[in-house]
């Protein structure tokens, strides 16, 4: 098993690294890569799935020896990691595959591919790592690689930015993470996670530990306040990366996260409350930032903020059911959290893609300026459709099925007589997250809505027409497998029971009921599909032996030609919300000219959601800071003298303590 | 799964829901000093649509074409999640409410999305209403539901609207008030929306469906007098002053009760006017402290009666 990855990572990083290779190629052919990738991660993929019974405990094999102080090549693969290693997998393939067309034209650094399979290996490396050196090497691989994706336009001052944004946010949160393995290893008295098993924290130290993890790992999973680099960076990113870092390279925090808490039971009962509350924060925010943009990247960055609150909220209430020892509590929180990755992997991976194969095409990610492209894009529209409904929770897609988990297990703790505090909690996420489901499908409604639907508001670029089909099968295995989940519910059910049992401990009554609860969703929809594919093609038939008149203009409440500028932007679509939500949101809006019912001068108005928890908070304290660590720019001159006698120093500072001391 | 259970719930809908806005209608008549239309109507409107030819506007896609059966098998499939007599319940499981919820959050979904794609500024700005102001109803609904389960001790609304209701529990009055205050904003009634005016502008619903016709609109009016019935069920069922009587006693007793809810429902029609929109917000609040008020009492067991 392990050395089937090994061999995995072998083979995708040579890949990438052969891409290097300057050859007079055709520009598709430059991306040869991307296809020896692609099919890499489905056969390992494929390997996974046929192995994924065997795997019930932590498998853990020394790789080699490695002459590292405290390190060691300890890797295992256990039902936590190989989980996460299944939307890594897809969307590594997917991704790559689609990636393999999307630059057309353009010119592209040969090292691209190098970076992304760089990306790949280093989750990979992180799920596997069973050592704590080990596991920070693998995320600084992940980190960098990602970094240099994101910074791929070097002429683009905004990716600039945004990679230094996300630059400082992840080594911020590698501090973190030094520091917190430090404090396990030091009590532990071992830098290996299997030493860290079953060792007795006290509970300060449990406690310091989550409050470091949370913080190291909640810079990368990106939840609020940590998520400042995440709407920068991800639409700075080719949209392949994108979907990869926005689909499960932020999950990977999530990953560190519950691979810590494995070592932290038994569980404290705050450290659920924390995350509800941390939860809700980032899923309502999320959500409303999300409605404000404009962009369609940076929409969906901030959704993904908004998902990664509704994981946070499943996951804190099985931290907190484990906790009064509620079993079934425990069993669906974690399990509608983990299965939410899945599916926010799946139909947020698709919807970037989806939101590049139009960007591609049309040349711009300005919501407002796009339109009706349903008829010009027919593939890619029905998959953008299918991660939209699958992103609102809506039964017959898989979003549903997860967010539907996470409800259970609040329900179930806000109709318990006892605890009242547990009650309260779970009542609060329930509201909470039904609210979060309002909003998003109203975000989703006008995404598709303006973008697919209706007329173009502007003239389309000559050509402008479906993406290559490549592109459209990568999104097409994403899409198919959003509605598998969806429909098929008692399929996945396997595969989210091991990694949720082990945090919630034995669950037997929850798991029996998760199979009829399954089976009986899977009916109601199945029959509900069904009948709404009956009575849609009745309907088309009556249509036909009608007769009926087929084109007629827009009702527009009797003007008789309505035009594409008329129609109703997403600004507009949204406003009420934007309007509501003023406190939390700070939209800004400008006017310029004069106010008269008829204006005679030139009119100019303009709106905004700024992230201002990123230039209220962070820029500013990101900036003083900045200004204090100006008093050690004598240390740094750039005089390559000064270097050399930096390294003399050091030499000469080992040899007293080798030989002295 | 018992599939007689499963179906009396969603024939008893088709039978009888469009009878809810004939009532409607007859009670706003009657306080307007006017005769009214017939009680009936409902039906007669159906079959004439229904009769009826289709003119589609050009601009539109698939998702226009799809929307009204999805639409309508959405909210008919809600309704299998409440029971209207006292069978033994179909499908019990923990979270059905969800279900319940989401599929008319996926019926919204269609129509939301059939707006848009008329490409018409009057469908979308009723859209964008719609999407918001069922977005603020639907925490308060969550909780109202979530008192009667909580009442009930158990996790399935199915199970606790079966179950001889506890109405003489403060609980569940302090959830009915908001319910029947979401059961005016979810179907478009005043002080929400007034589907009469003579402006689309003014308009929710009724704008999300100006393009429309035969068939279709046939079929999404048909889901909007079922989503009036499930609500005016739901609020029946928990109201039921007499549990554990006759199921032919009940049955009578739920159909009277949901009678009442149309009654009322026109009473505050023709008395009250249309909120300003900026105002909506504040009464689904003001609903949802309600609600909320209503839980703190059944957890703190403060008041219990």
């Amino acid at each position: 098993m392990l050395t089937a990855f090994a061999l995995y990572i072998l083979v995708i990083i040579g890949a990438g690294a052969l891409g290097l290779y300057p050859l007079k190629r055709s520009n598709r052919q430059k991306h040869w890569p991307a296809v020896v990738i692609a099919a890499a991660s489905v056969i390992a993929l494929a390997y996974l799935a046929w192995s994924y019974r065997g795997i019930s405990r932590d498998i853990v094999s020394e790789l080699a020896n490695w002459q590292l102080p405290f390190a060691s090549l300890r890797a295992g693969i256990d039902p936590l990691s190989a989980f996460f290693m299944l939307p890594l997998l897809i969307l590594a393939a997917s991704c790559a595959f689609y990636g393999f067309r999307y630059f057309g034209s353009h010119a592209v650094d040969r090292s691209h591919w190098l970076f992304y399979s760089l990306l790949v290996s280093g989750m990979v490396m992180v799920l596997l790592a069973r050592n704590a050196v080990l596991f920070i090497l693998a995320w600084e691989i992940m980190s960098l690689s990602s970094f240099l994706l994101v910074i791929h336009d070097k002429k683009n001052a905004d990716a600039m930015r945004a990679g230094w944004t996300y630059f400082v946010a992840a080594h911020v949160g590698t501090a973190f993470l030094l520091a917190m393995f430090f404090l396990l290893s030091l009590s532990a008295g071992s830098f290996d996670f299997s030493a860290w098993t079953g060792s007795q924290f006290s509970a300060g130290q449990a406690d310091t530990v989550f409050l470091l993890a949370l913080i190291a790992f909640g810079l990368k999973a990106g939840f609020m306040p940590f998520h400042v680099w995440l709407p920068l960076a991800h639409p700075a990113a080719p949209s392949h990366v994108s979907a990869l870092m926005s689909g499960i390279m932020i999950k990977m925090g999530l990953y560190g996260l519950l691979r810590v808490l494995t070592y932290l039971t038994p569980f404290h009962a705050w450290w659920g409350m924390l995350l509800i509350v941390l939860g809700g924060i980032s899923g309502l925010l999320g959500v409303l930032f999300a409605s404000g943009q404009k962009d369609i990247k940076r929409l969906l960055a901030y959704s993904s903020v908004e998902n990664i609150g509704i994981i946070l909220m499943g996951l804190g209430l099985g931290i907190t059911g484990a906790a009064y020892g509620s079993s079934t509590i425990a069993f669906f929180g974690f399990a509608g959290g983990l299965l939410h990755i899945v599916n926010h992997a799946l139909f947020k991976g698709l919807l970037f893609l989806g939101a590049g194969a139009v960007i591609r095409q049309t040349g711009s990610g300005a919501i407002d300026r796009l339109g009706g492209l349903l008829k010009k894009m027919p593939r890619t529209g029905l998959m953008f459709f299918v991660g939209s409904a699958a992103i609102c929770g809506l039964p017959l897609f898989n979003g549903f099925i997860s967010e539907l988990f996470i409800y259970v297990a609040a329900i179930s703790g806000a109709v318990q007589p006892a605890p009242p505090l547990l009650a309260l909690a779970s009542m609060a996420m329930i509201a909470m997250l039904a609210l979060i489901g309002g909003l998003a499908l109203a975000c989703f409604a006008s995404v598709f809505g303006i973008v697919f639907l209706g007329m173009p508001r502007r003239e389309m670029p000559q050509g402008a027409g479906e993406v290559p089909a490549s592109m459209s099968w990568s999104m097409g295995l994403l899409a198919a497998l959003c509605l598998a989940i969806g429909l098929g519910g008692l399929a996945v059910f396997p595969f989210v029971t091991r990694p949720a049992l082990l945090f919630s401990g034995p669950a037997v009554a929850a798991s029996r009921e998760l199979v009829s609860l399954t089976l009986t969703i899977s009916a109601i929809l199945g029959g509900t599909g069904l009948a709404a594919a009956l009575g849609a093609g009745w309907l088309m038939l009556l249509k036909r032996k009608r007769k009926a008149a087929p084109h007629v203009p827009t009702w527009d409440c009797g003007y008789a030609q309505p035009g594409p500028t008329m129609q109703y932007t997403a600004s507009s679509f949204v406003s009420p919300i934007v309007k509501h939500f003023h406190l939390p949101l700070q939209a800004q809006e400008t006017f310029q000219g004069d106010r008269e019912l008829f204006p005679t001068t030139k009119w100019a108005f303009h709106s905004a959601v700024e992230d201002w928890p990123l230039t209220r908070i962070f820029a500013p304290l990101l900036r003083s800071l900045d200004r204090g660590f100006t008093l050690f720019h004598w240390f740094q001159s750039g005089k390559s003298g000064q270097y050399v006698f930096y390294i003399a120093l050091t030499v000469f500072g080992l040899i007293i303590w080798k030989f002295f001391l | 799964m018992n599939i007689i259970a499963c179906s009396v719930s969603p024939i008893a809908a088709l039978a009888l829901s469009p009878l809810l806005a004939g009532i409607i209608n007859r009670v706003k008549a009657i306080v307007a000093g006017r005769r009214g239309q017939p009680l009936l109507q409902g039906y007669y409107d159906l079959g004439r649509l229904f009769r009826k030819g289709t003119a589609t506007s050009s601009t539109t896609s698939w998702v226009f074409r799809t929307a009204p059966p999805v639409i309508f098998t959405a909210t008919l499939a809600a309704t299998c999640f409440v029971p209207f007599i006292q069978l033994r319940p179909a499908a019990l499981f923990s979270g059905d409410v969800v279900v319940l919820l989401y599929l008319l959050g996926l019926a919204r979904f269609f129509l939301v999305l059939s707006a848009l794609d008329t490409g018409s500024a009057f469908a979308a700005m009723g859209a964008s209403r719609e999407v918001f102001f069922s977005a603020l109803a639907e925490p308060v609904l969550f909780l109202c539901l979530l008192n009667i389960m909580r009442v009930n001790g158990t996790a399935s609304i199915m199970k606790a609207l079966a179950a001889p209701m506890a109405a003489d529990s403060i609980t569940v009055l302090l959830s009915a008030l908001p319910l029947f205050i979401v059961l005016l904003a979810e179907n478009a009634r005043i002080p929400f929306d007034d589907p009469n005016t003579h402006l689309e502008l003014t308009m929710i619903h009724e704008a999300m469906i100006l393009d429309n016709s035969g068939p279709g609109l046939a079929l999404v009016e048909y889901a909007a007098a079922i989503k009036l019935w499930l609500f005016s069920l739901i609020l029946a069922r928990i109201l039921l002053p007499v549990p554990g009587s006759a199921p032919v006693v009940q049955l009578a007793v739920v159909v009277a009760l949901i009678a009442v809810v149309a009654v009322v429902v026109g009473v505050v029609e023709s008395v009250t006017a249309r909120l300003p929109l900026l105002k909506v917000p504040q009464l689904l609040f003001a609903a949802g402290v309600i609600a909320l008020l209503g839980f703190f009492i059944n957890v703190t067991g403060a008041l219990a009666w």
